[in-house]
């Protein structure tokens, strides 16, 4: 059941992610891969308040927000111009320069040794343990049960509609008055402080950080959650989040790590995407219709209730 | 004047795609904008609405320059667009598509996008309410109400061109620019098109039309304009249009089998 635990936590971190990966792949169109970026940005932005400067985690999570944000928008605004690969990229290049920073910026971040001895979360004095896993979990849900609400919220104000819109055909959106670069980088700007978010959980749960779990593999697994569970919907996010986690773990929840070598995991996922996209390209839960007059909404059909 | 463009060029590389273009649009008239193929009227199209920028001259709009604004700073002026190869956000809902026309028309003034979300939910719940029953009468006036919740690239070909219409009125314009709005159209939907066209003049907005169909075209513009290689070549009432030489040298009179 421990296990189990882990599992669970793991994915509200990693879904933590998913979600704001999906407000700009699944909303807004851009195939970002750099979430590992902001990921070990708001990481190491929480291991080093805590640990060099002294700050309480609490404080260090809109701090660790604020500065993937930020990171969001300076990288945002020059390579949002580009599209589809061009942008995969050039975000895939972001991802690798923060993890290259982090790795010789020796002064600040302790190089590959990484940073150890994280004070853990606490609450009134009641500390986040690592080891009271159920503890744990519980402040996680709280944590990505506010995120999913909020951002379904926001994809269902106008904003999400902008977004839509620009995804759907910038051009078109352009001419009905929607200033697609602001809501691009506003996307951006959200999704890399979700993620910031999520690398403050992971340093606090794990209580040290290094530079090697931030690698490119992440960003893999965080765009294989989203288009798993199907893009532009929160809730299947969550769920791609916990079938990658189960599958990664599964060889260690049924005690066949002999069996089963560590590598097979990216094999499965490769499967599975392949998998995906011949039969249901539109993941498992497909893209969230919005219904704006409390009627049912048909794919393709006429509506019965008419007026 | 409402819009006039002062002698605008656009080339690209070696091609003159339009050539020192004196067009302009007087207020609640329809306009016409006809040539052969490659004339150069989108390219016009795109220069006045933001979507290209002019080489050389310039386009003033109600008295004021707006040469290379950006086509949504342009939108919020008051000149709303169609498109030749039709735009619409394929796998939104048709109320979707032209709830997006009334994005800046509400008022929230786009401060505040986190805000929003956050934003107390009877805010939203009743700035949403007033999109969408404003987006119902945009799509009751082009008769499209019935099929509100369908995909917009479910829609019939016809209809789909209509929702475009409906969805640049939506952003209550006092210009409406339309690229070839009867393509592909039967004469039935022409007819229906024609009286939409007329409709829309007579709610006080002023149209410009590129169309190939010279019955449409004759019919229901008060002026019209003709591009040849991206040279104005004549420009005065459907009449005078039709009786001019060099129109009809270089434009009707090479498509007699039409």
């Amino acid at each position: 059941m421990s296990f189990f635990q882990i599992i669970l936590i793991y994915t509200c971190i990693y879904a933590l992610m998913a979600i704001g990966q999906n407000l700009i792949t699944g909303y807004g169109g851009m195939l970002s891969l750099c979430q590992a970026g902001f990921f070990a940005i708001g990481s190491y932005a929480t291991a080093i308040l805590t640990t060099t400067y002294g700050w309480n985690f609490w404080m260090t999570l809109p701090v660790a927000a604020l500065i993937s944000a930020l990171c969001g928008f300076v990288i945002g605004m020059p390579t949002l111009r580009l599209k589809g690969d061009y942008l995969a990229i050039a975000t895939l290049g972001f991802g690798e320069i923060v993890r290259n920073v982090i790795n010789n910026w020796d002064s600040l971040t302790k190089g590959p040794m990484g940073i150890q001895k994280i004070p853990q979360a606490a609450i009134f004095g009641f500390k986040f343990n690592p080891y009271k896993k159920t503890a744990f979990l519980i402040m996680l849900i709280v944590i990505v049960t506010i995120c999913y609400f909020l951002f379904k919220r926001l994809a269902r104000s106008r904003m999400g509609r902008a977004l839509a819109a620009v995804r759907e055909d910038e051009i078109a959106a352009a001419s009905m008055g929607i200033n697609t670069t602001k809501y691009k980088v506003s996307a951006f700007i959200l999704g890399a402080s979700v993620a910031g978010i999520a690398g403050s959980f992971q340093a606090v749960y794990i209580l040290s950080v290094t530079p090697g779990s931030y690698t490119f593999m992440v960003s893999i697994m965080v765009l294989c959650m989203v288009v798993l569970g199907g893009m532009g919907n929160f809730l299947a996010c969550i769920l791609g989040a916990f079938i990658i986690q189960f599958i990664s773990y599964f060889p260690q929840l049924t005690g066949l790590t002999n069996v089963i070598p560590a590598q097979a995991k990216q094999i499965i996922f490769g499967l599975i995407l392949v998998v995906m996209m011949i039969w249901r390209p539109q993941g498992i839960m497909g893209r969230e219709k919005f219904n704006y007059s409390g009627e049912k909404r048909k794919k393709g059909a006429k509506d019965a209730t008419r007026n | 004047m409402l819009l006039e463009t002062e002698k605008l060029s656009r080339v690209y590389g070696g091609v003159v795609a339009v050539n020192e273009v004196d067009f302009h649009v007087q207020e609640g008239l329809i306009t016409g904008l006809i040539g052969p193929n490659g004339a150069g009227k989108t390219t016009l199209f795109n220069n006045m609405t933001g979507l290209d920028t002019p080489t050389k001259g310039r386009v003033i709009f109600e008295g004021k320059d707006i040469t290379g604004k950006k086509a949504n700073e342009i939108c919020r002026l008051g000149i709303a667009r169609t498109f030749q190869n039709i735009r619409l956000f394929k796998d939104m809902s048709v109320v979707e598509n032209v709830m997006i026309g009334r994005h800046f028309k509400v008022g929230t003034k786009d401060k505040g996008r986190f805000a929003q979300a956050i934003k107390s939910y009877f805010v939203m719940k009743k700035e949403e309410k007033e999109i969408y029953n404003k987006a119902l009468e945009y799509l009751d006036f082009f008769g499209l109400v019935d099929f509100r919740n369908d995909d917009a690239k479910s829609l019939p070909y016809g209809h789909q061109r209509e929702l475009e219409i409906a969805r640049a009125m939506a952003t209550e314009p006092k210009l409406l620019f339309l690229d070839e709005p009867a393509a592909g159209m039967n004469p039935q939907e022409t007819e229906h098109l024609m009286e939409m066209i007329s409709r829309i003049r007579s709610l006080g907005v002023s149209v410009v039309l590129i169309e190939h169909d010279m019955k449409l075209v004759m019919n229901i513009c008060d002026e019209i304009t003709v591009l040849n290689f991206g040279n104005k070549i004549a420009s005065g009432t459907p009449n005078a249009i039709k009786h001019d030489p060099v129109v009809i040298e270089a434009y009707l009179g090479s498509e007699e089998d039409d």
